[in-house]
């Protein structure tokens, strides 16, 4: 742990949990985080090519060892959407495998302590390297949003503009209370992508900063480092645990989510 | 949370996920998945047909076993008869034969004795004529006295 002897533990956090970024335009929003573009994608186009090893000879008859393995997986998925979603969209199950799959594998970069992928990178000239996408809000807050404009695109294609007009303004108190309405509307509307981000995020950065603060532990000498194997193969253990269950907890609340939108109130 | 452009990027990302598994991975997985359900459906369908099959054929095979053993028992029974019509008709004519071949064999039978007898009787004549001529030690004309000879002859 290099950095550690040249950092006090707050740096070597901070440090850490600094994103390279890439400056495309003018002002700070035109900014790219380029460590959680590359990891996403990496592991986004990761995803699919585990995927499209069982597909490319996906077979009616007796199916391979992996095909079956990526049958059961895509199948569990699929359950979870037929049993939320009853409304007649093919897409439905597809964005929920890409959700649950896809966030799964970005949680599961967490399991690689943070040192093993940030150290080699900087040797390379990398002077920062946050490796969990799912730490980054923008990332949580990108497929969120996402979420939020399929659910829009659902209740529009379900209702029509005019019924989803007409039922954001009269729903849940009538029309007499229309103003009412349309401002708990909006709350829950804006509520359901920003909870989905919100919950992904947190439980990810915190994670994350707890296993940080072990390896400032695991820089602190021969006890430090064996406490800290300690502490991370505990933190690694309850990990096994959230990192599934928020990519599980991700992928279900946006079915339900866009089952809810295509319902009339 | 310093929002920025990487979120746009990532929307960007997550949709392009979306349509390589929505047009690459999910349709021809489920396809496969369906053409399969669909085979084990047809392979549970036919192995019942099967089972229906076997049934009727055992079925039919009980029957064909059941005529088959009437058939044979009536046919034992026919050859039973005419074993006995055949045992009945050979000790008929064994008897019948018997009859004929002791019938024969008796008649032989006295006339060898009738034979015999006569010849014995000849030598009986013989032994007397030899036996007298001896007595009488003088010579009998056996022609003179055919008649007391054959007398005596009678008489044995």
């Amino acid at each position: 742990m290099a950095t550690a002897h040249e950092l006090t533990p707050t740096q070597y956090i901070q440090h850490h949990l600094h994103n390279l970024t890439g400056s495309v335009g003018e002002g700070t929003f035109m900014t790219l985080h380029v460590d959680t573009l590359a990891t996403s994608v990496l592991m986004g186009l990761f995803m699919v090519f585990l995927f499209w090893l069982a597909t490319r000879k996906a077979t009616s008859g007796v199916p391979g060892k992996w095909q079956a393995f990526v049958e059961i997986c895509l199948e569990f998925v699929d359950r979870q959407a037929r049993d939320t979603y009853h409304g007649t969209s093919k897409l439905v199950t597809p964005i929920a495998i890409t959700l649950f799959f896809w966030i799964l594998l970005m949680n599961l970069l967490k399991m690689i302590p943070a040192d093993f992928i940030a150290k080699p990178l900087e040797l390379l000239g990398v002077p920062y390297w946050k490796p969990v996408p799912t730490a980054d809000v923008n990332a949580t807050l990108g497929m969120s949003i996402s979420v939020f404009f399929l659910m829009l695109f659902f209740a529009l294609r379900s209702k029509g503009l005019g019924g989803f007009t007409h039922e954001f303004l009269t729903a849940p108190f009538g029309k007499w209370m229309m103003p009412f309405n349309l401002i708990l509307n909006i709350v829950e509307w804006l509520s359901k992508p920003i909870s989905l981000a919100m919950r992904l995020f947190g439980n990810m950065f915190g994670g994350e900063i707890v296993f940080l603060l072990i390896w400032v532990l695991g820089g602190a000498g021969i006890a430090g480092m064996l406490a800290g194997a300690a502490f991370g193969f505990g933190w690694m253990i309850f990990h096994l645990l959230v990192i599934p269950l928020q990519a599980f907890i991700f992928m279900m609340l946006s079915i339900v989510y866009l089952s809810l939108s295509e319902d009339s109130h | 949370m310093n929002l920025n452009l990487t979120l746009f990027a990532q929307a960007l990302a997550f949709a392009a996920l979306i349509w390589l598994i929505a047009t690459k991975i999910w349709p021809p997985l489920l396809k496969a998945i369906e053409e399969r359900q669909a085979k084990i459906a047809e392979g549970l369908a036919a192995a019942d047909r099967a089972k229906q099959e076997l049934a009727d054929a055992d079925a039919r095979v009980t029957e064909e076993i059941r005529k088959a053993r009437i058939e044979a028992s009536a046919l034992i029974e026919k050859a039973q008869q005419q074993a006995a019509a055949i045992i009945e008709k050979a000790r008929v004519d064994a008897i019948v034969e018997g009859t004929k071949q002791k019938a024969i064999a008796s008649a032989e039978i006295e006339s060898m004795a009738t034979r015999a007898r006569e010849e014995l009787r000849g030598q009986v004549a013989a032994l007397a004529v030899a036996g007298a001529e001896k007595i009488l030690k003088r010579e009998i004309d056996a022609n003179a006295h055919k008649a007391l000879i054959d007398q005596l002859v009678g008489e044995i």
